[in-house]
């Protein structure tokens, strides 16, 4: 079983399939919209109206969108070394640790483009430092990385309550959650940027950690197809045995890839602690970190993939909302039940329409054979 | 309040919290025994425990309830089971598949059928399910100590309680005492083994995968037609990872997932007593440490540093016949 | 001819262009032990998972006792009366001796009474076949020789009056080998018919009744044992091939730059599989490792090559020494002047789906040519990429092609390249030519020659007998997991054939 299934042309690997899936990932929620007695096309114009319609809906969208490319890429990274971080979730949460000291810290007396470098190598780190044990513990006490992250996330949440409640909370506040931040620990919005195009950003909180975002997505491109690390990465997700014949320390590589992969999820938390709230609260990545494996998944794990997916999220989650206020029967769960649908069908049943899409391509170029010869007789 | 009572109280309420465990590890067992990992425990019991709840309200039957919740739960194993045995996937991005698929629906129907902010309707006397209290409970209350463990701790419960101990030895005898199980077992060890003996290894996986969906259908039934009267939008809370946590705690054997869940479900009791009150000898304790024991523990127990949990062989690997 | 217990006509199967059995007819009668011989790849184990129902037959025959059967899965197989030992051991290794032995044979659902039940027949199967064995021992303690008797206990248990056995002693020692050739002739003078596979002639020659010759897919002959020799069966096996040449003039044999000195190896199951090894290397000679696949080789390769640990013994790469024991790294060994050419290049020497420049820098990723600090030097990989290309007539000529879409014979000379173009001092080479076009062998060949003839020293080992008398100075003869014997490449195919199947390198090993 070496080969499974026929080789298709890239076009159909890398285009059509995923294409298909997604289309049918969308005709299922179709079917459940149908079923709470709403008309789905009228849904769907909600919903891309409500991402796109207005330059405020745009900047709601790309604000999630900007979430959403951190986790992703956090767990393309991973996939690339052949390793399954469900644990961006805790490791986005922990992350906020490190941009909300960073604010504490400086945000009264220094400018914001101080605080954000500084913000974003906490982040980073407590991002890093979260996933650093469950690595460790994979490389070298062999426990399975998707249930030590698990636990990990439930861990991370315990922490952060705690911490919320009785170390970080101002005193004489009754809510879980740090003092807002002066303007030294709130990033500059992207008005600008759409104002390029004519439009007014309004009320949305698009914010610079979209430019960010950009630069990890690149940084990511980087890191996995033109450095030595990256080559090894990629060499030990497709071949843990070529990995070993090249002289590569699979704990090393474990380790550092899943550092690498926290450290891009706790960044995930500068949008919406820095970006828009202004302090940190509870819950507030709200389940970033699993929509990151749908974006994956849908993504390829390239980012050239990963940032039109998590547009595609961040339009679920803004046209969602709008959706719920035109159609009160469908509320922003709607999002999530089509997440679950992109996970199922891009990433578990993703071989499921391969074979019929691969005998179809079979008995056309069989075809084809048969006109060329005919011609050429 | 004397000690004896807070003690009775506490294992009281450990009793309590510790049945949709039982159940929903004892379902995970079944699959994991036959090598298909399962961390979608969490959506099954939710789908579950929404059914009951919608069908019940409707019907105004318990045990339509229950058998709603059985069936949804069925089903969604299958899916799960397409994917990871017949379209041999990924049984990991599955389960987390169907996690999110019923945490989305089961709000957006119960919304759109109901009206009631994703809950279902408050269930009356009929369709729920009632404490049961032993004879004479009342009566033997006062006697010291075994009173109090009759009436309060194993009296007053409900049915689905009982059910959920008895299937504590059920299972064990199904998976150690009869050719069912030890072929479950076996497939999850070596498939090779069971496919040479002229047994159908994707046939033996449905029907692990089928009783994994029975007893998450108890648990969610449990959950919506005992413990509250009604279904409520995300009520299963994460207990579903932490039976595949006690699942693993118990090192996939059926007594040690009892005594796992009422570990884990001892603590939360805990948590939820201590609230506000210090220990003694150690002083206050964060309930938030308290809640994150549970996880804290199979960590520990994963890494290897208090024995091994050592996985069925095959989990998590489709059969594929060698060539 | 009422006693032909199983009957095989015109049996043909491929899987995709590989043709594994080609209209095989074989008669095997009752009461005997049948032996099929041949080469690894001969078609031998596909052949008998057709008649256990694993594979089903594209087309032909299957006879039980005279009467057409469709074996359509193993329960058919069963019912039909034949059993098999498999190879690998399909046992539950945490189930106990009577658990694995009811398996799939549990007589009813709940297992107390069939568990009575398979204890008094299990007792009686130990006493009528003298199979003593533990019933309520775990298959993990137990030894592999014990493991092989509860295999042939599930199928005595089943009823089976054929006896499959696949390569049942390659994972024995010889007392184990010894005593199992015991229970089959007990269980051939008890009636049952028995089919043993092997590519061992020394086991045909000392059990069998009856043997037939296997040959790429084909089915060669048909002997009655006490009528042939080792000398018939071995080239009937072999085949008369053409023979290669290649051109090669004298070998000028230098220092010795690689020196193996005692070496054992051990698989994960705790089997010997390369046992007590030495030999040298020198510089300007090929040495050829010749044997049947399976008698510790690969394992002599990766444990060389710093992949797989060794248990003793030690080796020494240009005078100094290896960390064989502990922790050889395969990067260091690199700089140090060894190359590796594995014997999987799929799994291990490549990965399939890198482009073809990316596997041309696997294990040499380091070298500061191809970075630039951290960054990989794009530009420089796909220029040297490109170099070797033309050097070895790589095609298509694409460094940025998948490698999975060249072909076998383009595969093997990317490693190659990788590997012989880096000036190594020792070059290790396994299986250079397996799956690999005409063409491209020769080519390969030449290359191997040149190498040589630089004063490389090259260490070479292959199952194709014809490649390693083709192209070795001196051919070393490994047969269950020790050197038997050292061969000038002008010694007979028969003599080599005969040390390729143990049978006189006992004797000199001994002496």
């Amino acid at each position: 079983m070496s080969t499974p299934y026929a080789k298709l042309p890239g076009w159909v690997e890398y285009g059509l399939i995923p294409l298909i899936n997604l289309a049918v990932a969308f005709l299922v929620a179709g079917l459940v919209v149908l079923l709470v007695g709403e008309n789905p096309l009228e849904a769907a114009y909600h919903l891309i109206n409500g991402a796109f319609g207005r330059g405020e809906y745009l900047g709601f969208t790309l604000y999630y969108a900007t979430t959403f490319i951190f986790t992703g890429l956090a767990v393309a990274v991973a996939f690339h070394a052949g390793l399954f971080n469900i644990g961006g979730e805790g490791q986005a949460y922990v992350g906020g640790i490190g941009v909300a000291l960073a604010c504490l810290w400086l945000d009264q007396t220094m400018p914001w483009y101080v605080v954000f470098p500084l913000a974003i190598l906490g982040s980073a780190f407590f991002g890093a430092a979260w996933a650093f044990l469950p690595g460790w513990l994979q490389a070298k006490r062999g426990s399975h990385i998707v249930i030590t992250t698990i636990m990990f996330n439930f861990i991370a949440s315990s922490l952060m309550v705690y911490l919320l409640t009785r170390v970080l909370k101002p005193l004489g506040s009754m809510a879980p959650q740090t003092r807002t931040f002066a303007e030294g620990g709130q990033l500059p919005k992207l008005d600008w940027l759409l104002a390029i195009f004519g439009l007014d950003v309004g009320t949305a909180p698009f914010n610079v950690s979209f430019l960010l975002a950009l630069v990890a997505a690149l940084c990511v491109w980087l890191l996995i197809w033109r450095t030595k690390l990256g080559y090894e990465m990629r060499t030990m997700g497709h071949s843990p045995s070529a990995a070993r014949y090249a002289g590569m320390s699979e704990s090393r590589i474990t380790v550092i890839t899943m550092m690498i992969s926290g450290g891009l999820a706790g960044m995930m938390a500068l949008n919406p602690i820095m970006g828009e709230q202004a302090r940190m609260q509870l819950d507030f990545v709200q389940g970033a970190g699993f929509v990151g494996i749908a974006v994956a998944l849908m993504g390829r794990s390239h980012p050239a993939g990963i940032i039109p997916a998590a547009v595609l999220f961040g339009m679920l989650y803004q046209g969602g909302a709008e959706i719920s206020f035109e159609m009160p029967s469908i509320s922003r769960d709607m999002i999530v039940i089509i997440q679950g649908l992109v996970i199922l069908f891009a990433g578990a049943l993703e071989n499921m329409f391969r074979p019929a899409i691969t005998r179809l391509f079979a008995m056309q170029s069989r075809r084809a054979a048969v006109v060329a010869q005919t011609k050429g007789a | 309040m004397d000690f004896f009572h807070v003690i009775v109280v506490l294992l009281e309420s450990t009793i309590r919290v510790s049945v949709p465990l039982i159940f929903a590890a004892l379902a995970g067992l079944f699959t994991e025994r036959a090598g298909v990992f399962d961390i979608g425990l969490e959506g099954k019991m939710l789908g579950a425990a929404f059914a009951a709840g919608a069908v019940a309200a409707v019907t105004q039957s318990v045990w339509m309830g229950l058998l709603a919740a059985i069936l949804i739960s069925i089903a969604l194993s299958l899916v799960h089971g397409y994917a990871s045995i017949t379209q041999r996937g990924n049984q990991i991005v599955s389960g987390v598949a169907i996690n999110f698929i019923v945490a989305g629906s089961t709000v957006i129907l119960g919304e759109a059928w109901f009206r009631q902010g994703g809950r279902t309707p408050a269930l009356g006397e009929g369709s729920r399910f009632q404490t049961i209290t032993f004879p004479f409970a009342d009566s033997v209350r006062e006697i010291p100590i075994l009173g109090p463990i009759y009436s309060d701790l194993l009296s007053g419960h409900f049915l689905l309680t009982y059910v959920a101990f008895a299937m504590v030895p059920i299972s064990w005898w199904i998976l150690y005492r009869t050719r069912f199980g030890l072929r479950l077992r076996a497939v999850g060890e070596n498939p090779g083994a069971v496919d040479t003996a002229g047994i159908s290894v994707i046939w033996l996986r449905y029907r692990a995968v089928i009783c994994c969906g029975i007893l998450c259908g108890f648990a969610g039934a449990y959950l919506s037609l005992a413990m509250t009267a009604g279904f409520v939008k995300g009520m299963t809370a994460g207990k579903g990872y932490i039976a595949l946590a006690a699942l693993i705690f118990a090192k996939w054997r059926p007594f040690n997932i009892m005594l796992a869940c009422l570990l884990f479900g001892f603590l939360d009791a805990l948590a939820i007593r201590l609230q506000g009150n210090p220990l003694p000898l150690i002083g206050q304790v964060p309930v938030q440490l308290m809640q994150a024991l549970p996880y804290i523990l199979t960590v520990i127990l994963l890494a290897g540093f208090i024995g091994k949990a050592i996985p069925p062989k095959a989990g998590g690997v489709p059969y594929v016949k060698e060539r | 001819m009422d006693n032909i217990a199983i009957e095989l006509r015109g049996i043909d199967k491929s899987f995709g262009p590989v043709h594994a059995n080609k209209n095989i007819n074989l008669k095997v009668r009752k009461g005997t032990i049948h032996g099929i011989i041949g080469e690894n790849g001969a078609g031998k184990s596909t052949l008998m998972s057709i008649l256990y129902g694993f594979y089903q037959a594209d087309s032909g025959e299957i006879l039980v006792d005279g009467k057409p059967v469709a074996i359509r899965d193993p329960n058919a197989a069963i019912a039909a009366g034949i059993g098999m030992v498999h190879q690998h051991f399909m046992l539950v290794e945490n189930f106990t001796v009577l658990e694995n032995v009811m398996l799939g044979a549990e007589d009813s659902q709940i297992l107390n009474k069939g568990i009575a039940k398979a204890r008094v027949e299990l007792k009686r199967l130990e006493r009528e076949y003298a199979l003593e064995v533990n019933p309520d021992a775990l298959i993990e303690e137990l030894p592999v020789g014990l493991q092989q008797r509860v295999e042939i206990l599930k199928a005595l248990y089943r009823r089976a009056d054929i006896l499959i056995l696949d390569e049942p002693t390659g994972v024995l020692t010889p007392a184990e080998a010894d005593h199992l050739f015991r229970v089959l002739e007990q269980l051939k003078s008890q009636g049952k018919t028995i089919i043993l596979i092997t590519h061992k002639l020394r086991e045909i020659m000392a059990i069998t009744d009856e043997v037939s010759v296997m040959r790429r897919g084909e089915m060669v002959a048909t002997r009655t044992t006490a009528e042939t020799s080792v000398e018939e069966l071995a080239e009937l096996m072999v085949g008369r091939r053409v023979l290669l040449r290649v051109e090669k003039g004298e070998a000028k044999p230098g220092e010795v730059k690689l020196a193996v000195e005692g070496l054992t190896v051990k698989d994960g199951r705790g089997v010997t599989m390369v046992d007590n090894v030495s030999f040298n290397l020198r510089a300007g000679e090929i040495v050829g490792i010749a044997g049947v696949a399976g008698n510790g080789q690969s394992e002599l390769l990766e444990a060389i090559a710093g992949i797989r640990r060794a248990v003793s013994g030690s080796v020494h790469l240009n005078g100094k020494p290896i960390d064989v024991t502990g922790h050889a790294d395969p990067a260091e060994l690199r700089d140090r002047g060894l190359a590796h050419v594995p014997e999987d290049r799929h799994h291990v020497g490549l990965v399939l789906k890198f482009e073809e420049c990316e596997n041309a820098i696997l294990g040499y990723h380091h070298d500061k040519r191809y970075l630039n600090g951290v960054f990989l030097n794009i530009d420089a990989i796909r220029e040297d990429a490109e170099k070797r290309i033309a050097e070895y007539d790589i095609r298509p000529p694409n460094p940025r092609l998948k490698t999975a879409n060249f072909s076998g014979g383009n595969q093997q000379k990317i490693v190659l390249a990788r590997e012989m173009e880096r000036g190594p001092d020792v070059l290790i080479i396994g299986q250079p030519t397996r799956g690999v076009d005409v063409g491209a062998i020769e080519f390969i060949h030449k290359r191997i020659i040149e190498m040589r003839d630089q004063g490389k020293a090259v260490l070479l080992v292959s199952v194709e007998l014809d490649e390693i008398r083709a192209l070795s100075d001196r051919i070393l003869v490994m047969f269950a997991g020790r050197v038997v014997g050292e061969r000038d490449p002008d010694a007979t195919e028969g003599e080599l054939g005969l040390l390729m199947a143990g049978v006189e390198g006992r004797k000199e090993a001994a002496e």
